[in-house]
Order: C-alpha cells, then structure tokens, then sequence
C-alpha cells in the first residue's frame, strides 16, 4: 500500500475525499445508465434529448434537484425530518471505505472490513424510520415502519451468507479473501451461499421487487414522501451508492474480485478492468431485476426471509462447517450446497406458483406437453 | 496532549453529551436518538481501547438493531400523544443520589493503585478471542445462545397476542 | 497512550447518568433507555481492565461480548412486555402499573 502523503492521517483524509469526490460523479453517471438501461428494456429509448444519447440528463436533474424549493411539513418533529437524511447517507460513504477496488486502490484495508461493512451498513435503517415518524404523514410512517422492519430482516441471511463465506475463507478482511480465491472464485463452491446474499442484497437496496416501502403506488413514495430537492436526491444518492458497494462486495465475495481468472499479480489496469467488468454485471443485474420481476407483497417478503433465506442460511453454514471439521475435499462443498440451492430454487418455486405470482404462459408450453 | 487523548476527550465529550439527552430530552424521540448518538460514541471509546472487534459489534448489535427495536416500540406505544411531563416526583432525590454515587466512585477510581500497567493498551485479536470463545467459555456461549433463544420465543409469544386478535 | 484513570471516571459519568434516568424517569421505554446506559458503562470498565491490567487472558472483553449479547436480548424482552402492558391497559408510565400494590 503506498501512502498518498507522509502522515498516516492525511493519507487517509486524502483517500476519504477522493471517495467523497468520486462517488457522486459516479452516480450522476449510474442515473444515466440506469434509465437508459430500463429504457431499452421496456422496448423505448430513455432519455435522449439533453446532451448526445441524453448523457447529460444526470447533470440536468441535478441542478434541478439544487434549485428546487425545500419543502419542509409545517409539523413535522424538525431535527427529526432532518437530520434523517445525514443517518442515511453517512454509514452509505462509511461503509464505502472498506471495499478494497484493486489491489492498490483502496481507503483502508482493515483487518476486519468485511464485518465492519456489514455493520455500518445497519446503520442506515435508522434514518428510514426517522424519516417516517418525522414527516408526520401517515403513509411515511407506514412506509418507513415497512422499510424497518424489511431492512432488518434482510440483514440476517446477508450477514450470514457473507459469513459463510469468511468461514471458507478464514479471515475478515476482504483483501485476503480475495486474494484466496486465485483457481476457482468462491461461487464454486458456495452457490446457496451466493444466490442467498444476491437476494438478500436486493432486499437491503429496496429495489424491485422488495421495494414495497418506498413504491409510488402502494405508499405514495413511503418515507421519502414529504422531502424535496436536494434531501430528496440524497435519499436516491445513497441507494446509488449502495447498489455499487454491494455489487462490489458481490464480485469481491464470490467472483473473486481482481484475482481471477488471471491470478494475482497481474497489472493494475487489467485488475482495474475485471473489477470493473464484475461490478457492472451485478449492477446490470439488479437493473434487469427492476424491470423484470412483479413486486412482492409485504407478508410475502417477510415469509420469503424468514421462512426460506434464513434457514439455508444456516443450512448453508452448516454444510461449511461439516466440511470444515472434518476436512471433506472441497468437491463436497459444491455438491451439497448446489444441492441446497436448487432445493431452495424449487420451494421457492413451488410456494410462487401455489400463490399466483407467476404471470400467465402464453400457452406455447401447454401445446409442446410441458406442465409449468 | 497526544492525538489519542486529544481524540478520547472529543469522544468521551460526545457520549457524554448523548447520555445528557437520554435523560433530559423532553421529546420520547429525541432521547431514542440520543440514545444512538450515546451508543456508537461508546463504540469509538472501544475503538480507542484497541478492540476493534467489540466496537463493529457494538454497531451491529445497538446501532443496526437496539435502536430499531426502541423506536419501533415508542411509534406502537404512540409516545406522540404523550401529555405531561416526563420525569416523576423524586427528579432532585435522583439527583442527588447520582451525584453521590458519581463523587464516590471517580474518588475511588483515581485513588487506587491499580496493579499492572495502566498506560499501555494491549491488542486483543480476534483470533485470541474467537479461540478463547470456544475453548475456554464454550460454556457460556452455548448458555448465551439458549437466552437468545429463550428471549425470541418469549419475545414473539408476548407481543403476538391472543388468539383471534 | 490514554491512562486507564479515563475510561473508568468515563464509564462513572455514564452510569450515574444511567441512574438518574433510571429514578426519575416516568414513561417505561425510557426507563430501558437508561439502564442500556447503565449496562453500556459497565462493559467499558469491563473491556478497559482487561485490556489494561489482564492482556493475557482477556476476560474482561469475553464477559463484554457476553453483556452485549444479554443486553439485546433483554431490550427484546422488556419491549415485549411494554408493548403487551399497553395494549392491555393503555398506559406507558410505570407509575400506573400499580394493580399488584397493596
């Protein structure tokens, strides 16, 4: 790790404001790709007047959203209502300093960085429910009591995916693990571990389809209702940035982030190039996920956590376990938690199905004789 | 004054001034959010004792989830349409007995010789702790584990209500 | 480095505000909110001896790990509670859950 200054802590000031600098460029960026991406999607164009191919569509509705009037409610509880925008958006560039992007390219590399992530992360539940008590709408209470308690439900099979990871792993620090997974990345060998922290990991982003606390059409917008301007951006910024950190974290945990496939040592630009690579695809991901799939009803996402994730979860951590202590050879791994996947695939199938959540076939299926 | 004493005044200064609030704030929320401030303030008390793994704790378990747990119960409680003052009748006897035990105590604690070396703070690490968690207090983990347990069950059963409710 | 004399009159200060809290008080959730003071500057006396005086065999940040689990799940309990004792008798101020005074 080279300094960027001689003195520990202006290193870190200066790495801390190039993180601070960096990221809303990016997601001025990323609200670009993102309409654009649900645009072609959705068989239209997105946005294509501001700028060539609407790229400076981001940059227009930023100086939108800074001159917009701040709305505040005549009743609302004031440090409340705005002081629940900082709770949001802070553990958002907290967490962000313990994401390794290279192996050079990093704020701090902690010994426990990925325990510490996960628990800066759980800080910003809080600024959700502040903001739906204090807006004094009873749709941002609901809203925001929804997101609670969604927010901290998820968390349990996303900590305990990533756990099941370290257990493999055998260390905290994110540098370690990834730099352990030179042959084969961990997906290999943890793919319930991997489908569970996916999920889970779109839960925690509250987007589609677990974005029933902040919908428009089913609470008016949730906490998020009664902010404007520039407080309402910051909400939109700190899910932005949250959708990178875990698609990082995603790629770093089970795609073996810099590493693979080209070992360890390769040049920066070419670990600048896969990290890159990796995180884009789970953000295409997830964006494909928005437009894609029917959003879930609150008692189906508080079943879908407790009832499914989170005892694969543990099955997940069981498995590694077993191998662990009785020093199976890793081939095991693969079968008995590809096994668990697909089971926990199948019930989640099953249980779908047997609501009426799936949409209906055009009835090409039922000709060829194959029963969905 | 080195930069570690400089920084634990600031931050005992603030989980001090967080505890004021849990105590004195005349709004129910604002003591929860005191509350918060009070307890990560805590965790960077930790951080300057060199166990990094006992402040991530902390965050997780009080800041991702005890904090939740107490606004959720004020909102279910409707502590909005609260009346009246907050503190009861014995305010100055409260006073005065936590001003008596504070005196005795900080008398206590900087009068004694304590044995060892108290100017150097020794790093735990988490290797050192997680073995000695299931070596030496597996016991007690396991214990632990079944007051989780306990608690959960309880927990559900006492706040679900009756049946037909 | 810190001289342990900073923590201890720290996790004081703390718990005699815990206390005051604790005995003037009146609403239930903010009674629990003091005694999460209280039990948070015992574990930081706990954690500074340990680190300070006994580095060898860390008990001190064992028994810390322990309160904090306790702790949670004793908050979970005690909410549960407050919650039921409201929706049976509407109140939120433990200076009227008198029934079993004689």
């Amino acid at each position: 790790m080279f300094l960027l200054a001689d003195n520990v802590w202006l290193d870190a000031l200066l790495r801390m404001t190039i993180v601070a600098v960096l990221v809303p460029v990016g997601v001025i960026l990323l609200t670009w790709v993102e309409r654009k991406v649900i645009g072609r999607l959705q068989q239209r164009l997105g946005p294509m007047h501001v700028g060539p191919f609407g790229l400076l569509q981001g940059i227009a509705d930023t100086i939108k959203l800074m001159t917009k009037e701040d709305v505040r409610p005549d009743s609302a509880d004031r440090p409340t209502f705005e002081l629940a925008v900082f709770v949001i958006v802070v553990p958002v560039f907290m967490a962000a300093v313990a994401i390794p992007f290279t192996a050079d390219i990093f704020v701090r590399n902690m010994a426990l960085g990925l325990f510490y992530f996960l628990a800066v992360s759980s800080l910003g539940i809080v600024g959700f429910v502040m903001a739906g008590w204090g807006s004094d709408n009873k749709y941002a209470l609901l809203g925001g009591v929804r997101a609670g308690a969604q927010l901290i439900s998820y968390e349990i099979p996303l900590i305990l995916s990533a756990v099941a990871v370290a257990m493999l792993g055998q260390s905290l620090s994110l540098y370690t693990l990834v730099e352990l997974q030179d042959n084969t990345p961990f997906i290999a060998y943890q793919p319930l571990a991997f489908v569970i922290f996916i999920i889970a990991g779109l839960a925690e982003l509250y987007r589609q389809p677990f974005d029933i606390p902040v919908a428009e059409s089913e609470v008016v917008g949730g906490p998020t209702v009664e902010y404007s301007g520039i407080r309402w951006s910051m909400f939109q910024m700190a899910e932005f940035v949250s959708l990178v950190l875990i698609s990082a974290l995603a790629s770093l945990l089970f795609l073996g982030g810099w590493v693979w496939p080209f070992g360890a040592d390769n040049a920066t630009w070419l670990q600048v190039v896969l990290m890159v690579v990796k995180t884009s695809a789970f953000i295409l991901f997830f964006m494909w996920m928005r437009v894609s799939v029917p959003r879930l009803r609150i008692d189906q996402l508080m079943a879908l956590c407790w009832q499914i994730l989170l005892p694969f979860a543990f099955l997940q951590i069981i498995i590694n376990g077993l191998v662990l202590v009785y020093d199976w050879p890793s081939w095991t791994l693969t079968i008995l938690s590809g096994a668990a996947a697909i089971a926990m695939g199948a019930i989640i199938y099953r249980v779908a199905r047997r609501s009426g959540v799936l949409y209906q076939t055009s009835g090409a299926a039922e000709q060829v004789g194959l029963v969905l | 004054m080195t930069y570690e004493e400089a920084l634990f005044y600031v931050i005992a200064a603030i989980t001090v001034a967080g505890a004021l609030g849990v105590v004195t704030a005349r709004n129910v929320i604002h003591s929860a959010l005191f509350l918060i401030l009070a307890l990560l303030g805590v965790a960077a008390v930790y951080v300057l004792l060199a166990s990094e793994f006992l402040a991530i704790v902390q965050v997780l378990v009080y800041g991702g989830a005890v904090t939740i747990l107490i606004l959720f119960a004020m909102m279910l409680t409707r502590v909005r349409d609260i009346e009246g003052p907050l503190d009861g009748p014995q305010r100055p006897f409260a006073a005065l007995a936590a001003t008596v035990f504070l005196g005795t105590t900080v008398l206590a604690v900087t009068q004694t010789e304590w044995r060892g070396e108290t100017d150097e703070a020794t790093v735990v690490t988490i290797e050192q702790i997680g073995e000695a968690l299931f070596s030496t207090w597996a016991m007690p983990f396991e214990i632990a584990s079944l007051l989780l347990m306990v608690a959960l069950i309880g927990a559900i059963v006492l706040a679900r209500g009756e049946e037909g409710e | 480095m810190i001289p342990i004399d900073n923590f201890l009159v720290l996790s004081a200060i703390l718990f005699s505000l815990g206390m005051y809290g604790v005995l003037a008080r009146r609403n239930a959730v903010l009674i629990l909110m003091s005694v999460e003071l209280m039990l948070q500057a015992v574990v930081i006396n706990f954690v500074a001896f340990a680190v300070y005086l006994d580095p060898e065999t860390f008990t001190g940040i064992i028994f810390g790990i322990f309160v904090i689990v306790i702790a949670a799940a004793e908050v979970g309990l005690a909410l549960a509670i407050i919650l039921r004792l409201f929706r049976n008798r509407q109140i939120s101020n433990v200076d009227e859950a008198d029934l079993l005074k004689w």
